[in-house]
């Protein structure tokens, strides 16, 4: 088993070697090429030591540093910690798109991804996370849809260049027709032969998973629901299950829906643009990177037994304990801040001095969540969307401006949870109905 | 006369194959309207349109990986038998003795890949907007089509009865037991009732619609199968013609019309 994760290590170096020689002379400059080739001969070398002397992952001359280890597992281990820095990459990502899409950055960017991976594979631990058969394809993932996001962003500032210069778009000046036979016929015909080899190599080297037989008495610890539904099992942690695992997907579903009919931007169709669609795009790309696959990274690697959070080279321990002290916003209200105790719903008098009773109890975090949906979009509909009120009309905006407070409520919950341990915002577990 | 001339003149050859290989403008463009496989396309297209590093390829990549799965899915169909009994012990034969029991891996990895391309493909069309009118349905049932792609995948999950299947759909059916007004410990559940009956209960919820049983069972086994090998099947592969379909209505992939 070493000996193979071993190779995986290896063939990702030596991977990399071939493709820093490419590299190399891709570079015209003799003095930058003379960094690369340094650089490629010294992976080289690694590499045959590596080869000749079939060591185990732990004895590779080339280790991380347990200081690095130990800061990277203070990011990954704290929810404030990875999210805000999640948020920070992806502002970064925007922010300084120019520059990141230059090939020699994206370049390092990836040399930088594939020697954290491979690096990282010395360490037990982390291996015992990531080499997990299912857990592969979400490695795989990670790299190709960076790739593609970097592409996005890529063809998208050519692009803008493009219009700021009054030159044709990058698409506009292929627009000859050609054949589908042979153009496209031959591409998507090597496109099902590469795939079909990679699927073949893909299910010789590596196994599909298959556990103990099932048994209903025995539960695992941790309990994964299959990692692309990671994110909405993460989502359990800030909401009660009819919202995250009911309302909340059936909101995503929906609203993925509705976006060619809230989208009356009729500019960015038909070729790549950041410019000619900004809001859209930032809003698609905060819920598909730093929400969705964030969240699935988070709900894969590194939530651990008792759904507690591990860094990624730490031990998973089943004893770990964390101080869970959250509190409802009726408790803070009443008990903290007026000092007394919670008023009880009496089980044995009539339902609407009952109701009366939890309306009292929860009277503030009921209005607040009545404002969020109900006000505050009219409130936004005045000030900063305005325009686009006028523009859309009052039944699209509304759907809009539902489906981004929606959207928003998960951040919320989160900022909530950290700064204040709020548990719920409305809690009224005699109806199961906790916000 | 070579051995690929002579197998190229045979009676055989040339009752499949009715055209020789078409090299002229006339028959490449005869050779996609008249072949069944190829009338999906469009006769010619623009370059930009067709570029690999326009299209990503990823919708392609996902059509191609159903039919993928649907091979190797009726493969291991043959094999496999979805009762408690030897559900597991089936696929650990795949795994350990059978001959070509890599079909299961390949149907696993598959199956991952094409979440992934799904959500790929997804990601490509919108940035470049390519839901924008006229193409506003086919966005629509293209979402389907992820959703039905996850529900494929997730209720295959299950088959290999192993403790990762079983608890993996444990957890995710779970959910079903807050559905609003419809799950037994959902908000509201107690507005259905007679009489001070509920009528949502554990045997009644929208968690046991799913799961045929109180918990993951056999008749869960049995119902995950069907929707996996067949219903789920049928309803995609009809939503995948449509999708297709106005694809050329809609004019091509992309761009206005």
């Amino acid at each position: 088993m070493l000996l193979f994760l071993a190779n995986i290590g290896w063939t990702m170096r030596s991977y990399k070697r071939d493709g820093y020689y490419e590299s190399v002379l891709g570079f015209q400059h003799i003095p930058k090429a003379t960094v690369w080739a340094f650089y490629a001969a010294f992976l080289m070398l690694l590499a045959v030591t590596h080869l000749t002397s079939r060591s185990a992952p732990e004895e590779f001359l080339l280790r991380l540093p347990e200081w690095f280890k130990l800061s990277v597992d203070v990011i990954f281990r704290d929810a404030r910690i990875y999210f805000g820095l999640s948020v920070a990459a992806f502002v970064g990502m925007i922010v300084w798109r120019e520059f990141l899409t230059r090939d020699t950055v994206g370049w390092i960017l990836f040399n930088v991804g594939c020697l954290f991976l491979g690096l990282s594979m010395t360490d037990y631990d982390f291996r015992q996370i990531v080499g997990k058969p299912d857990n592969v394809p979400i490695v795989g993932m990670l790299f190709i849809g960076g790739y593609f996001t970097w592409l996005y962003f890529k063809k998208a500032v050519d692009n803008d260049r493009r219009v700021a210069e009054g030159r044709p778009l990058a698409e506009q000046e292929l627009k000859e027709q050609v054949l589908v036979w042979p153009d496209l016929v031959y591409t998507e015909m090597l496109c099902m032969i590469l795939l079909t080899a990679l699927l073949i190599v893909w299910g010789v080297f590596l196994q599909a998973p298959l556990e103990e037989p099932g048994q209903a008495v025995k539960t695992p610890n941790p309990s994964k629901a299959p990692w692309y539904f990671l994110g909405l099992q993460e989502m359990l942690v800030y909401f009660d299950p009819w919202l995250a695992g009911v309302v909340l997907p059936l909101v995503i579903v929906q609203g993925l829906m509705a976006i060619p009919y809230i989208d009356f931007n009729k500019k960015g169709n038909g070729y790549y643009s950041f410019a000619d669609r900004k809001f859209s795009v930032i809003i698609f790309l905060f819920g598909f990177i730093p929400l969705w696959v964030g969240m699935i990274v988070l709900g894969t690697f590194i939530r651990g037994p008792n759904w507690n959070m591990f860094g990624l080279y730490e031990f998973w321990d089943v004893h770990k304990l964390e101080v869970l002290n959250n509190r409802n916003l009726s408790e803070i209200i009443w008990v903290v801040n007026l000092e007394q105790p919670l008023p009880k719903p009496d089980p044995a008098s009539g339902l609407i001095s009952q109701c009366l009773a939890i309306f009292m109890r929860e009277g503030v975090g009921i209005l607040m969540v009545i404002g969020y949906f109900m006000a505050l979009p009219n409130l936004m509909a005045l000030t900063f969307l305005r325009k686009f009120y006028v523009r859309m009309g009052v039944i699209r905006y509304m759907v809009l401006a539902n489906l981004l407070l929606f959207m928003a409520l998960l951040p919320i919950k989160m900022v909530l949870r950290w700064a204040f341990n709020l548990k719920y915002i409305v809690a009224i577990p005699e109806w199961f109905f906790n916000i | 006369m070579s051995i690929g001339e002579t197998i190229r003149n045979s009676q055989i050859w040339r009752s499949i194959f009715r055209h020789p290989a078409p090299t002229d403008r006339r028959n490449r463009a005869v050779v996609v309207l008249t072949n069944f496989f190829l009338h999906l396309h469009p006769v010619s297209a623009q370059k930009g349109g067709i570029a690999l590093s326009y299209t990503w390829c990823m919708g392609g990549v996902t059509f191609f990986l159903f039919l993928v799965e649907a091979l190797t899915g009726v493969l291991l169909m043959f094999y496999y038998r979805p009762t408690l009994e030897w559900a597991f012990t089936d696929i650990r034969a795949l795994r350990d003795v059978t001959t070509l029991g890599i079909m299961r891996e390949i149907h696993r990895w598959g199956a991952h890949a094409m979440v992934i391309t799904v959500w790929l493909h997804m990601y490509r069309v919108f940035l470049t907007g390519s839901y924008k009118p006229p193409r506003e349905f086919n966005w629509v049932i293209g979402v389907l089509l992820l959703v039905l792609t996850l529900l494929l995948s997730f209720t295959g999950y299950l088959l290999p009865w192993d403790q990762l299947a079983i608890w993996a759909i444990t957890v995710g059916s779970n959910m079903a037991r807050a559905h609003p007004v419809l799950g037994h410990e959902g908000p509201g559940f107690q507005l259905l009732n007679i009489g001070g009956y509920d009528l949502i209960t554990n045997a009644s919820d929208a968690r046991f619609l799913l799961l045929g049983a109180r918990n993951v069972g056999e008749e869960t086994l049995n119902r995950f199968y069907i929707l996996h090998c067949v219903a789920i099947p049928v309803v995609v592969s009809l939503l995948i013609a449509i999708h297709f379909w106005r694809v050329r209505k809609d004019g091509g992939i992309s761009q206005p019309l």
